[in-house]
């Protein structure tokens, strides 16, 4: 197990190098000149020209690549070109909310899908199957920027229950979380529902039930652990979602986040802090992947790491 | 001579039954599917013939944010506006963007996934590879990035749905290809010497199709929520613009006052997205019995 882990954290190295090329292109794609921009409007042609000689602009791509990776590496990030403060002193902060927005989200919708789909997958058919059902549908068809100005209308701003905007406290977390894990709860209460009612078609669940388990048993130990199987890997591609979605939560409920001030940036051209942005989601990308596979493996010991 | 006859009798007896007519009588018969089908159709209908009641950009400053009314069946915006006759008109931006956009990705996805199936070697790694990346990233920050690359804007919208949307169908026919050639009249076309471009288009393609409509109708689903995210987050539709994405970011600023703003043009993407859903999980169950 120590040497897979070992493997694939290798294994990121080159495809952490494909991405950086990528969002270091993409960051000289951009239409605009950063040198014009962070010197400004009133700025002489020869300003911008010394600007772009200080900031390294006139250098090869692959000198400038190459900066920008030991930079990277070393912790150097560059300032950024609308404040003009250290990027790591601007992003880092950004991490928080959005670190407790996603393990909040996270831990309540997997939960919930879970059960919603193991309630559904026993009383196939009956109504509260279609409810759930209907429940799955609507919720992977909902826009959740608007679920969110909802939920914002009716809790925040009729009842007053919490706060509208910004970060005060745990509490505000409440509404941002139910809006990203809304369509997450729905995906996963889909695919446990089919698993589960494919597993309790086996031989080996009526074998349980003939020995005499209690139902209780049969489902939650027996059938559980495998349908588990299937569902951990949709837990690990709703991640890719919720990082989307994290971008527009944030924005709705102004969450001062990652998400935020990738989209601020973007909006303003700040590309330093733009690149670091998409470097660390990717990189918090691959991470939770490889969490993921390996999970895979604790649930399912026909799988051998080698 | 007698015994002729009776064959003859028999052969008449069985009509020949285009699978079109019997898809369509499995289609029908799943009622959600149906809703769904003829709630698109219908959507279609408005987007073409647009029935307006008042004029989308025409403003009343004596009647602003006012709640749904006879006369304003979905009340007015901030310039005294009818927000039913905007939504309306936003049906028709948010079908075109999303049609051309996934149109546009399917067809390229499609030629993409065909040479990779089909050649094989170097270009399927190449393809493949190129898609794997597209992928790692989530949808919307891959749409994100494109439009902040390309610049905001309905039109760059629509090339981020469309390039994001590539490597879905090139997965997709590629599967499908590789399972079709394998078939005896692929290899009897080739024995027979058929150019590979026909082989390809008139003989292989076709069988792809059931795949490509089922992914095609989701990905309409998904184009629209991706098209309005990016209008809401100011990457697309101006917001003088009757987009819907754009309404709701708009509408935001008046969410104490007149949320009627905010409900109608999300009502609309969550019906409009939640018919497309529904219309291409019945697809997959018609077209595809082995995925119930």
């Amino acid at each position: 197990m120590r040497g897979y882990i070992v493997k694939r954290l290798l294994n990121m190295i080159p495809i952490m190098f494909v991405v950086s090329i990528v969002i270091f292109l993409f960051i000289h794609m951009i239409p605009g000149d950063p040198a014009r921009l962070l010197a400004g409007h009133q700025a002489t042609f020869e300003e911008v020209e010394l600007l772009k000689e200080q900031m390294g602009l006139n250098n090869s791509y692959i000198v400038q690549y190459k900066d920008f990776m030991v930079g990277m590496l070393t912790g150097n990030w560059g300032n950024s070109l609308k404040t003009g403060l250290p990027v790591g002193d601007m992003v880092i902060p950004r991490m928080k909310p959005t670190l407790i927005l996603a393990i909040f989200t996270i831990v309540w919708s997997v939960i919930s899908g879970i059960a919603i789909g193991i309630i559904s997958a026993i009383n196939r058919g009956k109504w509260i199957d279609y409810v759930v059902m209907i429940g799955a549908s609507s919720g992977i068809s909902l826009p959740l920027f608007w679920l969110g100005l909802m939920l914002m209308q009716i809790f925040s701003v009729q009842l007053g229950w919490f706060p509208t905007t910004g970060i005060d406290g745990l509490k505000s977390y409440v509404l941002p979380s139910i809006t990203l894990g809304a369509g997450i709860t729905a995906m996963i209460a889909r695919y446990t529902r089919s698993s589960m009612i494919e597993i309790l078609k086996e031989n080996y669940i009526r074998t349980s039930r003939a020995k005499g388990l209690s139902e209780f048993i049969v489902v939650n130990r027996h059938a559980l652990r495998n349908s588990l199987i299937d569902v951990i890997t949709i837990v690990g591609l709703q991640f890719g979602f919720l990082l989307a979605g994290s971008v527009l939560v944030e924005t709705v409920f102004a969450i001062p986040g990652l998400g935020r001030l990738l989209i601020d940036s973007i909006l303003f051209r700040d590309y330093t802090v733009v690149q670091t942005v998409l470097l660390i989601f990717t990189f918090q990308f691959l991470i939770i992947n490889l969490i993921v596979d390996v999970l895979y493996g604790v649930f399912n010991p026909k799988i051998k790491y080698e | 001579m007698k015994v002729n006859t009776e064959i003859k009798k028999k052969q008449e007896d069985y009509k020949f039954e285009s699978p079109m007519i019997e898809l369509s009588r499995k289609f029908l018969k799943k009622k959600v599917a149906t809703v769904s089908f003829f709630f698109i159709l219908f959507l279609i209908i408005l987007a073409i013939f647009q029935p307006t009641p008042y004029d989308i950009s025409q403003t009343d400053y004596s009647n602003t944010l006012s709640k749904p009314s006879a006369e304003h069946w979905f009340g007015t915006d901030e310039y005294g506006r009818d927000i039913f006759s905007r939504i309306v008109y936003g049906t028709k931006l948010s079908l075109t963007v999303a049609i051309v956009g996934v149109t546009v990705g399917a067809v390229i996805g499609s030629i993409l996934g065909l040479i990779a199936g089909y050649y094989r070697g170097i270009p399927e790694m190449i393809i493949m590879r190129t898609c794997d990346v597209l992928l790692a990233f989530p949808g919307l920050l891959l749409a994100i990035g494109i439009v902040a690359i390309i610049g905001p804007g309905l039109i760059n919208v629509v090339i981020a749905i469309a390039i994001y949307g590539i490597p879905n169908f090139t997965r997709i026919i590629r599967s499908s290809t590789l399972a079709i050639k394998e078939l005896l009249y692929v290899e009897a076309s080739q024995s027979i010497g058929v150019s590979d471009l026909r082989l390809l288009f008139k003989h292989i393609f076709p069988g792809t199709v059931p795949a490509l409509i089922v992914s095609y109708t989701m990905r309409l689903g998904t184009a629209i929520i991706t098209a309005a995210s990016l209008s809401f987050l100011g990457f697309g539709a101006s917001p003088s613009n009757p987009d819907w994405g754009a309404m709701l970011s708009s509408g935001r600023n008046y969410i104490g006052i007149a949320p009627h703003m905010l409900f109608y043009p999300g009502l609309a993407i969550f019906l409009t997205v939640l018919g497309f859903n529904l219309l291409g999980d019945g697809l997959r169950d018609t077209l595809d019995p082995k995925l119930d």
